[in-house]
């Protein structure tokens, strides 16, 4: 029998809010323990929650990307459960009128085609804080730094197929929370968190199966592993006449497995109810009117942007406009002055190049356009030939050089004097007579091995265009 | 509405209160007389009426998104019932 | 002069102002008040020694006051007069504190209750009930027991509580004193350890209406940590009191006198109207059909919100630890199953329960519809009368242990304070009368959503014609000095 694995995802990003979503503690990533709180993320009696205004407008923003329907009458709820990561024993959140609705994320599939994600909903919530267990006090640490920072969580029908289509879509919302500029999402310090839902069922059918819930998975290599182990792990209990228990599940990054999650003492009755302390929104034509008119521009809409303005073929266009630093950085290069083509052909090459070399997120890289710019005009004036540019730029990437000064300091800028040029082609024929007869009796490989031996001759710091011209004037003279 | 001792079990693990057999008879014919009484409101007919919620029309109460200092850490760990110079320390919370 | 526990807060005030005593003199009157009182009645849980501070500027500065203790304050014992909260000291003080200190407010202690300020009786109290001034084996009312009981012997000039579902205005009627729970969201509740948020508010309980005023002119206004707190003009309630009531329509809901109140509260409560009428107000009876609703509608929300706000005491950030437990689980268990009392839990399980999957439509949405439905009746109301008037409470109040042996019975005791929560709006409890034991008796004057002022006025103009407030215990045979 064949079987189709059915995957829906459950998305937790953090917002790149200031403060945090009640108080005016500060969101910063790392810090002490408990030193970004106050009695009201500490859950202190007697404290009332505040809404910070960025993120109803972070989430709206990000629905409005999402292609949702924005709720105009929306209210927190309180989601109550005992655990020490969570002071107040309830976690402020929305489930009766979250803020979007039935959004939509088209995805590129392998096949090439496009595929429509459906969001259920997106609501706004509050994050809990962080448990460490201290094996020498035997006592688990509670860390409330995190406790309050703004969330919104992202939650799809099951709509997923395949690992690679979920790993588009969180590539495609990856991308698109930062062109918002609403969160930065990184995975590592868990500002992208994300749960996977996870069914099988013989293919064909259109019920689906027990599912499990998937937690603890960090990186997007995680995730695909997981889900090709789970879904091999439930088509196989099936097989053997075993069920699927409906559970949650923990990824083991080590043993490349899942683990049921020692189930909770009790069944998950959140009992919510209206969030009394926080008036309901009410989302006006004008605030949508003007979240809209400020959006910013999105990959799609740089995309053709770029075709028609500067020129470029789609491939570039999709390969500069998929991570928004990349498309900022491009753009930066036009606006100093550089030509757009070769500002794509650099950063495709080179910078995605090192990037992945290196393993690194466009947004991290310390190389400035200014830098890249001023070593595209270099070769442009024939003040540095390109492989030795291309070095230069390898050298420089990690640490934004100052080019011109490290070119002169290594003497690396292009020699044009035509006088050297003769004497090294005059030495390089002297030497190789063999191959300029070779050459002259047919044989067109000779041509290369002398343009070579002149580049060679002239420490690789000849403008390739005039050795090429060179050896073809004195092989014809 | 009955109310039988299982379902005080379960309300009382969600409430994280543990009555003793004594307390837990007691609790359930409490409880039994309370929320029969409550099957009043079953009178009224509602249909249509939408909840309230907040009983006055205030909307859309939001602060700037401007940093102020956090509280002294001590000040927020000094009233725990178990604590170390930087958290509160609880049992064992940690899976995995 | 007069003793000065006798003097309503303005008139100390006055005395204060004009310089014929200091604040030092004030304080060492509450000092030897509240030491002749506290052992015969309980009221206070902590009792605090202030220096006495300058003089500030307005009615009530250098006037010795209280706090309930379920409002928080910077570094000072707040216990809700729970045994789970310990001796929790919070790290920052209530908007309300603050308010009062800024207005010159000297604060003598903080003041026993119901545990977390459920009950009608102030007998929950980990630390003890209080009792009655008036008659020693009595409940003063709750939960706002100590406030009521501390202005009622002249331990201190007034006293801020908390009302719920009536913890001001109950025990201001049992113990023959004033007590105001304003409009909703008019007072923060920014520092006040929630019971019910939605319908928690806290007020003045003084001598006199006019005292009230002077202390909701402090307490009254937007604040911004509190996201239910209501714009608007506060301030000049005491300055615009002038006990004119021409013209004012006063609606009487028959539905608040019929069946199960006392003979001896209906005609002293009923009298108020005649006295009103005298000085030119119109009085009409009218049906307010939605009585029979009030009780269960109120405890179903009450508690649901109880259920959740009560879940933080778990032994782990603040107050008390139960000891012997095994595990996380065992923590949390034992710490709130021993460290709170039998109404508390019977709350919480009630608000569980109502919360609950399966019985949230049946109830607590039920309950928020017919709460809707209980405030388009009082803005019908409204939209016909300035005022209501009521009773407070079907009796005056019982003896010590009469009443938590039926749960039931004592929430339904609530019938005339709950319905003010429910819509948000203000009410005021006055004296208006003793019964033949020699009892306060309290009449409620009820306004619509920020007539505040309506009614404080209303309250004013009665106190002008009567003398009911102005009643020391001693000369009943209650508490002496």
């Amino acid at each position: 029998m064949t079987w189709e694995t059915v995957i829906g995802l459950e998305t937790h990003v953090e917002l790149a809010t200031k403060t945090k979503i009640f108080c005016s503690c500060t969101t910063e990533f790392g810090g002490a323990p408990n030193t970004h709180c106050c009695p009201v993320c500490t859950g202190m009696p007697g404290t009332l929650p505040v809404l910070n205004e960025k993120v109803l407008e972070f989430a709206v923003k990000a629905g409005i990307a999402l292609n949702g329907e924005i709720t105009r009458h929306c209210k927190f709820d309180r989601k109550n459960y005992f655990y020490p990561d969570l002071p107040k024993a309830y976690q402020v959140s929305q489930l009766y009128l979250p803020i979007v609705r039935n959004g939509k994320v088209p995805i590129r599939t392998e096949s090439g085609t496009e595929k429509v994600i459906r969001i259920h909903e997106l609501h706004m919530e509050e994050d809990a804080g962080k448990l460490v267990h201290d094996p020498w006090l035997d006592q688990t640490k509670c860390d409330y730094n995190r406790c309050g920072v703004p969330l919104i969580e992202i939650v799809t029908e099951p709509d997923f197929r395949t690992s690679k289509e979920v790993i588009a879509y969180l590539e495609k919302l990856k991308s698109t929370l930062q062109y918002l500029g609403v969160s930065d999402c990184k995975m590592q310090e868990g500002s992208l968190r994300c749960d996977v839902n996870l069914s099988v069922r013989p293919a064909g059918s259109t019920q689906l199966g027990t599912r499990t819930e998937m937690k603890n998975l960090s990186s997007f290599k995680a995730i695909a592993r997981a889900i090709a182990y789970e879904s091999r792990r439930q088509i196989e209990l099936i097989e053997e006449g075993k069920k699927v228990l409906q559970e949650t599940r923990r990824w083991d990054e080590n043993k490349d497995a899942t683990f049921a999650m020692r189930s909770k003492e009790d069944a998950q009755d959140y009992r919510y109810f209206p969030e009394p302390d926080i008036p309901p929104l009410v989302i006006s034509a004008e605030y949508l009117d003007d979240v809209r008119r400020r959006q910013p521009e999105m990959a799609e809409e740089k995309m053709v942007r770029y075709q028609q303005e500067y020129d470029l073929p789609v491939y570039d266009a999709q390969m500069l406009t998929e991570q928004k630093a990349l498309a900022d950085f491009f753009e930066s290069c036009v606006t100093l002055g550089a030509e757009a083509k070769q500002s794509a052909n650099w950063i495709m090459g080179q910078v995605l190049g090192q990037l992945s070399a290196k393993a690194m997120e466009a947004k991290n890289m310390k190389l400035t356009p200014s830098t890249l710019v001023t070593l595209i005009s270099m070769v442009k004036e024939g003040r540095l030939n390109r492989n030795t540019a291309v070095k230069v730029f390898e050298d420089v990437f990690d640490t934004d050089e100052d080019v011109e000064e490290y070119v002169k300091v290594h003497g690396l800028a292009q020699i044009n004097d035509p006088t050297a040029l003769a004497a090294a082609v005059e030495k390089v024929f002297a030497a190789n007579s063999q191959s300029v007869t070779d050459y002259r009796s047919g044989k067109e490989k000779a041509y290369g091995f002398l343009v070579g031996q002149v580049m060679r001759e002239m420490k690789g710091r000849a403008d390739p265009q005039a050795v090429n011209e060179a050896v073809r004037d004195k092989l014809s003279g | 509405m009955k109310i039988t001792e299982e379902m005080v079990d379960y309300i009382a693990l969600l409430s994280r209160l543990k009555p003793d057999a004594e307390e837990k008879v007691q609790m359930t014919a409490e409880l039994e007389k309370i929320v029969s009484y409550m099957d009043v409101l079953n009178i009224l007919d509602t249909d249509g009426v939408e909840p309230l919620s907040h009983v006055f029309p205030i909307r859309n109460v939001m602060r700037s998104d401007e940093v102020s200092s956090s509280f002294p850490r001590e000040e927020l760990l000094k009233n725990a019932p178990s604590r170390d110079d930087e958290a509160f320390l609880a049992p064992k919370a940690v899976e995995g | 002069m007069m003793e000065l526990y006798r003097m309503t807060a303005l008139e100390l005030g006055t005395v204060l102002r004009k310089g014929e005593l200091s604040p030092a003199d004030a304080l060492a009157a509450a000092r030897e008040r509240i030491a002749a009182c506290q052992k015969n009645n309980n009221a206070f849980i902590t009792v605090l020694d202030p220096s006495p501070t300058s003089l500030g500027a307005g009615p009530l500065a250098g006037v010795p006051m209280a706090l309930k203790d379920n409002i928080c304050t910077k570094g000072v014992k707040t216990s809700c007069a729970s045994k789970i909260l310990g001796d929790f000291a919070p790290p920052y003080d209530a908007t309300v504190a603050e308010r009062l200190v800024a207005a010159g407010a000297v604060c003598l202690g903080k003041l026993n209750m119901d545990e977390f300020a459920m009950g009608s009786t102030s007998e929950t109290s980990f630390y003890g009930p209080t009792r009655n001034p008036w008659a020693l084996d009595r409940v003063p009312g709750g939960s706002s027991g100590g406030a009521a009981a501390a202005v009622a012997a002249g331990e201190v000039w007034y006293a801020i509580g908390s009302d719920t579902g009536g913890s001001i205005r109950q025990p201001a009627a049992y113990c023959g004193v004033t007590g105001m729970k304003p409009t909703y969201g008019t007072v923060s509740r920014y520092g006040l350890i929630a019971y019910a948020s939605s319908l928690d508010q806290m007020g003045p309980i003084a001598r006199s209406a006019a005292d009230c005023a002077a202390v909701l002119d402090i307490i009254q206004g937007m604040d911004p940590r509190d996201g239910t707190s209501l714009e608007g003009s506060y301030g000049g309630f005491l300055s615009s009191l002038t006990g004119d009531v021409r013209g004012l329509k006063i609606g009487i809901p028959a539905d608040c006198f019929g069946d199960g109140l006392d003979s001896e509260v209906r005609r002293a409560v009923l009298a108020v109207a005649e006295v009103l009428k005298s000085r030119g107000a119109a009085v009409e009876e009218f049906s307010l059909p939605i009585m029979e609703y009030v009780v269960p509608t109120y405890y179903i929300i009450a508690s649901a919100e109880a259920s959740s706000n009560l879940s933080r005491f778990d032994g782990v950030k603040y107050g008390w630890r139960a000891e012997g437990y095994k595990d996380l689980a065992d923590l949390y268990a034992r710490t709130r199953t021993e460290g709170f009392g039998a109404e508390v839990k019977r709350r919480i399980m009630l608000g569980t329960f109502v919360l609950s999957a399966g019985y949230y439509d049946a109830y607590y949405k039920k309950a928020l519809q017919v709460k809707a439905v209980i405030k388009k009746a009082y803005d019908e109301a409204f939209q016909k009368y300035d005022m209501l008037l009521a009773p407070v409470s079907p009796t005056t109040a019982p003896k010590l242990g009469e009443s938590l042996s039926d749960p039931l019975k004592m929430y339904l005791s609530d019938i005339y304070t709950v319905p003010l929560n429910l819509a948000g709006l203000p009410g005021i409890s006055v004296p208006c009368g003793f019964d033949s034991k020699g009892l306060p008796i309290g009449a409620q004057l009820i306004g619509p959503a920020l007539g505040d002022g309506v009614i404080l006025n209303a309250a004013h103009a009665f106190q002008f014609e009567t003398d009911f407030h102005r009643q020391i215990p001693e000369t009943k045979g209650g508490v002496s000095a």
